[in-house]
């Protein structure tokens, strides 16, 4: 970051109001993203090509659903448990969608918490995420077993459209993969930050660079930017 | 919010003011109170527990879409807005994050007409009489 040349070194210029700053902003021989870090702002682009990722995939299985003759497997009822006797509609979903907002909670206050150079409150919080992400991940195999064991497969199932055996294992399947990968990140940058490496500014390992706060934020993006997928996948495949 | 104000003015007004500890390039911290990110956690909670009731309730039609979208919707917005702090970058960035995903709406409107006409097409030559 330091390398680049800035236009107006040391501080970004006021902000002019609306379309206006826009285009001054993004206008002549300069940065466009004035107060951002790069890392920040390629983890927002890596999240903008990732959203195109999962748009495809939703998009796909709606043109299969609209498109089919077929009638759709009812997802409340195929996703429903007994729970001590009782048939609850869904609840196994339910159950992971409030795991993972959980953890989007947990990660903000970590964040905030990191930019108070509160090493050890950052970490401990960071791991909370990590445990429920993993959680969640859990929660998914057993899902998934449960519909193997009963005969779902990406070319058919018992109960109606052929392609809701595909649908699922690959969205469910991309977005699982999605928070095993933030999981890992987790630990790893939870990891250096009790160890205090954002405090003596100590070199990266493969970069040779000083570390920051900032850090946690960028994984912070990219775990938000996991749960806000699964805001989609709840609404579109679970619930529609 | 009158906090999160506040810390918009300060970007605004002083850019210097929190530089001199970190240098330029990481002095833009994103720093709210903790109640905020509270307040906001509870409301995901809220909203899923809504998305979830329509369908416990089994609602159909066009009020159990447009509800499932609504609270979508809200979550969304919700996490990317505050969670994600877009709600306090720069405009340059917000836009040229947010806007593209618009096109996926045209996307969509392509693949419903193109499916609509797959529907159509298996109904007519594909479906058995039954």
């Amino acid at each position: 970051m330091a390398e680049t040349v800035l236009t107006n070194p040391g501080q970004s210029p006021a902000r002019l109001e609306g379309w206006r700053g826009i285009a001054a902003d993004w206008a002549s021989d300069q940065r466009a993203f004035k107060n951002v870090s790069w890392g920040k702002a390629m983890m927002w682009i890596f999240l903008l090509s990732d959203t195109f990722i999962f748009s495809c995939f939703l998009l796909s299985y709606m043109t299969a659903r609209m498109s089919t003759t077929v009638p759709w497997p009812n997802p409340s009822e195929v996703f429903a448990l007994n729970i001590g006797g009782n048939h609850i509609p869904l609840i196994l979903i339910a159950i992971m969608t409030f795991v993972l907002i959980s953890s989007s909670g947990t990660m903000a206050m970590a964040v905030n918490f990191g930019y108070r150079r509160d090493r050890v409150r950052t970490a401990i919080l960071m791991l909370v995420t990590a445990a429920f992400g993993a959680t969640f991940v859990g929660m998914q195999a057993f899902e998934w077993t449960k519909l193997i064991m009963e005969g779902v497969r990406p070319w058919g199932n018992p109960w109606g459209a052929p392609q809701f055996g595909a649908s699922f294992f690959m969205i469910t399947g991309f977005h699982g993969t999605h928070v095993t990968i933030g999981v890992i990140f987790l630990i790893a940058i939870a990891r250096k930050v009790f160890r205090g490496d954002f405090d003596v500014e100590r070199r990266g390992f493969f970069t040779s660079r000083k570390g920051y706060y900032e850090i946690v934020e960028i994984t912070g993006l990219y775990w938000h930017f996991v749960d806000l997928v699964w805001v989609f996948i709840f609404a579109f495949f679970y619930l529609w | 919010m009158t906090n999160a104000a506040v810390h918009m003015e300060g970007q605004l007004h002083a850019p210097a003011h929190g530089a001199v500890a970190t240098g330029a390039v990481h002095a833009k911290e994103q720093q709210h109170p903790i109640k905020l990110y509270l307040v906001v956690w509870g409301w995901l909670f809220v909203l899923s527990t809504c998305s979830y009731l329509v369908d416990y309730f089994g609602l159909h039609g066009y009020l159990r879409w447009s509800l499932i979208l609504l609270f979508m919707m809200l979550k969304a917005g919700l996490i990317v807005a505050v969670f994600m702090h877009m709600a306090w970058e720069r405009l340059a960035l917000a836009y040229a994050i947010l806007l593209p995903p618009v096109a996926v709406l045209v996307f969509v409107a392509i693949m419903v007409l193109e499916s609509e006409y797959t529907h159509l097409l298996r109904v007519l030559f594909f479906a058995t009489p039954s």
